[in-house]
């Protein structure tokens, strides 16, 4: 059901885009005002977000690690899964965002026959969600070429990495191909696994769909049905200089592209996707392990009024003294 | 808000990187810029072995085809669409027409951050020099 609903959904984005490029003639609508709109909506999303975040406070000091936590001068600490430092707390991030440390701890657990509960170890989430996100990474740099004018040096030395093997002509890319891969094992680790597809929701379909599309869309104009790349260059470099045009004669197939973009840059800001700034932001990880040296203080203590034991026994002495209770301080002759 | 100056900083990066083609190209002013190609003078114009809408899209396909013909196969000759014989040749029939490589394939693939490897073995041709 949520499968079907995310299709249907990505079905409909497509022959919304079809039929008014194509019948309604809306071109600008769809290359110039909806891509602006998606934009500002996708920065001034993820900015508010994470201002919202930030007006937040972190009550307790609850970086979750595995490793050994610094103390005593001969116990060997583990700094990056464990840090006390800054500099480890940068370094473990850096594990985090560029390499999925956590995913990489990936357990599974199964009940096999006997009944025995197995635990074990599973890489292939880890080893997916990695080769999408860096490839995804890659393609949205070598799309600097469209929005760059003179190409930043950046890109041909991604292209000639990514089409090292010279395969046809246009140079055939891996990350092409992983990313479809990537994006194909993701979603039918949902669907095949059944405890996952029990939890697996519309919100977790649609983004697959979503950047699997753009990808395929991506790939038909790079392999297949060709676009005039020059008009599409001078329509992205009019977006972004602020003197938007819409160049005659872009096929179809590319505003389907740009709508797709901008359907996942609008969506961005409200969807699960936002854990690429909540990464940064996620106590567990960037706080430093430092809690036996430095004390944290919970932002939004307040005052508390305390009664003390001393102000307890100044209060109730004389009734302690008559029955017999011990006393830190004695009663004051008279 | 708690720990500002690193939201805000952060912020500043992200948006930043994700506003830097605006940057660029307001730096470097060639956001108008479009390539320019010149084409064959009159005298020498001849029917070319397509069509321009076709040879805009497919010309890499086409040379690919054409390379893997002459090199693998040993044909030489490539038949157009209007019935044409055409020798298969980067050099004597691309070149032979669009005979100054900065000012026609060059201006597209720069211009998109192509970096065909033609090159690598054919050698370029340039207007003036060219004797056939």
């Amino acid at each position: 059901m949520n499968i079907l609903f995310s299709l249907f959904a990505i079905v409909i984005i497509i022959v919304a885009v079809t039929l008014g490029v194509e019948t309604a003639k809306l071109d600008f609508l769809f290359g110039v005002i909806i891509p602006y709109a998606a934009i500002a909506t996708f920065i001034l999303g993820i900015v508010l977000r994470v201002i919202r975040w930030a007006r937040s406070p972190v009550p307790y000091h609850i970086p979750t690690v595995a490793g050994q936590q610094k103390s005593l001068k001969w116990i060997k600490s583990s700094k990056l899964e464990s840090p006390s430092s800054t500099l480890g707390v940068i370094g473990r991030m850096c594990l985090e965002i560029l390499l999925f440390r956590s995913l990489f701890r990936n357990t599974k657990t199964e009940l096999k026959n006997g009944p025995v509960l197995a635990y074990g170890s599973s890489k292939y989430l880890w080893l997916g969600a990695l080769a999408f996100h860096w490839t995804f990474f890659v393609i949205v740099l070598r799309h600097f070429r469209y929005f760059m004018e003179p190409v930043p040096a950046f890109v041909p030395f991604l292209q000639d990495l990514d089409g090292f093997f010279q395969v046809g002509l246009p140079i055939l890319y891996a990350s092409d191909v992983i990313i479809v891969a990537a994006l194909t094992f993701l979603f039918l680790r949902r669907v095949f696994d059944s405890k996952l597809r029990y939890i697996s929701l519309a919100s977790d379909y649609f983004p697959l769909f979503l950047i699997l599309s753009i990808a395929i869309t991506g790939i038909l104009m790079r392999y297949f049905t060709r676009v005039d790349i020059v008009n599409v260059k001078e329509l992205a470099l009019g977006l972004f200089s602020f003197h938007p045009v819409i160049p005659e004669g872009i096929g179809v197939i590319f505003y389907i592209h740009l709508f797709l973009v901008s359907t996942l840059l609008a969506y961005f800001p409200f969807s699960k996707l936002l854990h690429m700034p909540g990464i940064f932001l996620s106590p567990t990880r960037n706080l430093a392990n430092n809690s036996r040296t430095k004390r944290h203080v919970n932002p939004w203590e307040y005052p508390v009024r305390v009664h003390t034991y001393e102000e307890y026994e100044d209060e109730f002495r004389e009734k302690m003294k008559a029955t017999g209770l011990p006393l830190e301080k004695e009663l004051e002759e008279k | 808000m708690y720990d500002s100056g690193k939201i805000i900083l952060g912020l500043i990066i992200f948006v930043g990187l994700f506003t830097s083609p605006i940057w660029y190209d307001l730096a470097s002013g060639k956001a108008a810029d479009k390539p320019n190609l010149v084409f064959p003078t009159k005298e020498d114009q001849k029917e070319c072995v397509n069509t321009a809408e076709y040879m805009r899209e497919f010309h890499m396909d086409l040379l690919n085809v054409w390379r893997d013909e002459v090199v693998r196969k040993g044909v030489r000759t490539y038949t157009s669409n209007t019935g044409k014989h055409f020798e298969m040749s980067l050099t004597k029939t691309c070149t032979g027409c669009h005979s100054n490589k900065a000012e026609f394939c060059d201006q597209c693939h720069n211009y998109l951050g192509v970096t065909p490897y033609c090159w690598n073995c054919h050698v370029e041709p340039h207007s003036a020099e060219i004797k056939r």
